[in-house]
């Protein structure tokens, strides 16, 4: 809230103009209504659904399998016998990738809606904003979370021995994609109110994004396709150094270490990642800002 | 007295869209159709006055005249185009009845939910909740899914959750005309009570009966200007000759 300077004795000190929050600041010093607002979201999501919570690890694991049929053994990605080009356990590298990429498309679709979705309250009442964009990210890391715990529990069978580097990278790869889901998340979510177009792009958008990063095949596919430049402009997508992260978490220990990073990974293109996704952050805070203040008459 | 609503020449003007679509916009500023896209009109304009702390303001008008609006703008809910508005503490009330309660939540949860939407702590909603659900008269079905109860219960336990907060301004947007009797005439003394606590209620009602009852002061708009500003019982003769 910002105070208005006002001379004294006349009965206007401490008067504020209402409806002017602190933007993302004000999400913080609203940690409890966050936490309420997460958990309507869980309740409500899977009322009268007799197994509840498990779809957040049915969805995943039929998308894993069909990926894995498809692209894995018919198409020949994964190393076999038959198959020495492809790559050691592929299931486990597609998993690493499927649940960041998952996370991103959960986090960034709900956020781009929850505005619109959240329209009578914001009419009504006020509060601040951005909480609604932001508790969407929230639910979806909830559910990313149950995805990381089948992604670990396999990985230990396949012989995982991480070190505490690359345990690391996937913290900041995990980082980088959720800042990037909630900058993009307020900047859409804050369009769509004006043109309900926004949703159906952020949608087009999550498409290509499992396949515009090294979900399904390698980084080196781009390379050898295409190029040093094709493959600097790919690794410029914040996306796909995160997934790459946790290929190099997840997967590289049960690969034996064998497969290579890309060329000055850690050391350039993970800070520029992040730096893409602070910046992304702070785009969607202004945007939101400039847009919200009509929020209440466009709903 | 301190003032505790301070609103100098407001202007606030609505745009009517006529499209939502970005293909249209695009497709209409190509043609030159330009003017289509939308139309402006006045929702209020150059309206000023100042509230006292614990006066009792009624805001009236006919349907349209910028009432609504007018009470969203002390809330923060919607930014004036020009002109200032401030407001000094918690600024809290009904403006629509049950706005943040979901359905299928409990009425525990919603206790909760739209406690903390309108600005209560953790704390204030755990020490106030017994007082809350008393109030409501809810009772036992304070653990249902609130899509069961019946609109009084649901009017009952928003009102009963509202009063609750303890702002230092009450907005009231056209809700005693639901709930029976007995309820209407307790909010009524609660409304009372939070005003002699020394609390600020502004008021949206056509109940000029009510309004006559709880409120000193009347407001009353016309097509978004200020047209009379004193004694309720004349401003309210001035809406029953107009």
């Amino acid at each position: 809230m910002k105070m208005d300077v006002s001379t004294p004795d006349d009965g206007t000190v401490g008067l504020v103009s209402p409806g002017r929050g602190a933007g993302l600041r004000d999400v913080l010093s609203s940690r409890f209504l966050l936490k309420l607002l997460v958990d309507k979201e869980i309740k409500v999501r899977y009322r009268g659904s007799v197994i509840g919570l498990l779809w957040s690890y049915v969805k995943p694991g039929v998308q894993f399998i069909v990926f894995y049929i498809a692209l894995g053994i018919f198409l020949g990605l994964e190393q076999s016998a038959r198959n020495p080009g492809g790559l050691p356990n592929y299931a486990i590298y597609l998993f690493s990738g499927i649940v960041l990429v998952n996370f991103f498309s959960e986090a960034l679709g709900n956020a781009s809606r929850s505005i619109v979705m959240n329209g009578g309250l914001i009419k009504k009442i006020y509060l601040p904003r951005e909480l609604f964009p932001v508790s969407a990210i929230w639910v979806s890391a909830i559910h990313f979370l149950p995805q990381i715990i089948i992604l670990i529990v396999a990985c230990l069978f396949a012989g995982w021995t991480p070190s505490v580097l690359q345990l690391g990278a996937a913290v900041v790869g995990f980082v980088i994609v959720a800042l990037m889901a909630t900058g993009l998340g307020l900047i859409f979510g804050a369009v769509n109110v004006y043109f309900r177009d926004a949703e159906n792009l952020v949608d087009l958008l999550l498409m290509v994004a499992t396949w515009a990063s090294p979900v399904l095949y390698a980084w080196t596919t781009v390379r050898d396709q295409l190029g040093q430049t094709a493959l600097n402009i790919y690794l410029l997508n914040p996306l796909t150094v995160g997934v790459e992260t946790f290929h190099y978490a997840f997967w590289m220990p049960t690969a034996d270490q064998t497969q290579a990073l890309p060329p000055s990974f850690l050391s350039l293109w993970v800070p520029i990642a992040l730096a893409l996704s602070i910046v992304t952050l702070v785009l969607g805070q202004l945007l939101f800002r400039r847009l919200e203040g009509r929020f209440a008459q466009e709903l | 007295m301190p003032i505790s609503i301070d609103i100098k020449s407001i202007e606030k003007r609505f745009v009517l869209r006529h499209t939502r679509s970005m293909k249209e916009t695009f497709l209409w500023l190509l043609k030159g159709r330009r003017g289509d896209l939308y139309k402006k009109f006045s929702a209020l304009e150059g309206v000023s006055f100042t509230v006292e702390q614990g006066e009792t303001v009624a805001l009236l008008g006919f349907n349209g005249s910028g009432k609504s609006t007018l009470l969203k703008h002390i809330s923060g809910v919607m930014l004036p185009d020009a002109g200032t508005v401030r407001t000094r503490g918690r600024v809290a009330g009904l403006i629509e009845v049950g706005a943040g309660f979901h359905p299928d939540l409990s009425g525990r949860d919603n206790v909760f939910l739209n406690g903390s939407i309108l600005g209560m702590s953790e704390k204030e909603i755990r020490e106030q909740f017994d007082s809350i659900v008393e109030f409501s008269e809810i009772g036992e079905f304070i653990d249902t899914e609130v899509r069961f109860y019946s609109s009084g219960m649901y009017l009952r336990l928003a009102f009963a959750v509202a009063v609750h907060t303890n702002p230092d301004i009450f907005l009231i947007d056209e809700i005693l005309a639901v709930g029976d009797e007995p309820f209407q005439k307790k909010c009524l003394a609660k409304i009372k009570e939070l005003n002699e606590a020394g609390k600020t209620l502004v008021v949206v009602s056509h109940d000029l009966d009510m309004v006559s009852k709880v409120c000193d002061r009347g407001i009353v708009l016309e097509r978004g200007r200020v047209v009379m500003d004193g004694e309720v019982g004349d401003a309210i003769a001035h809406i029953r000759a107009s």
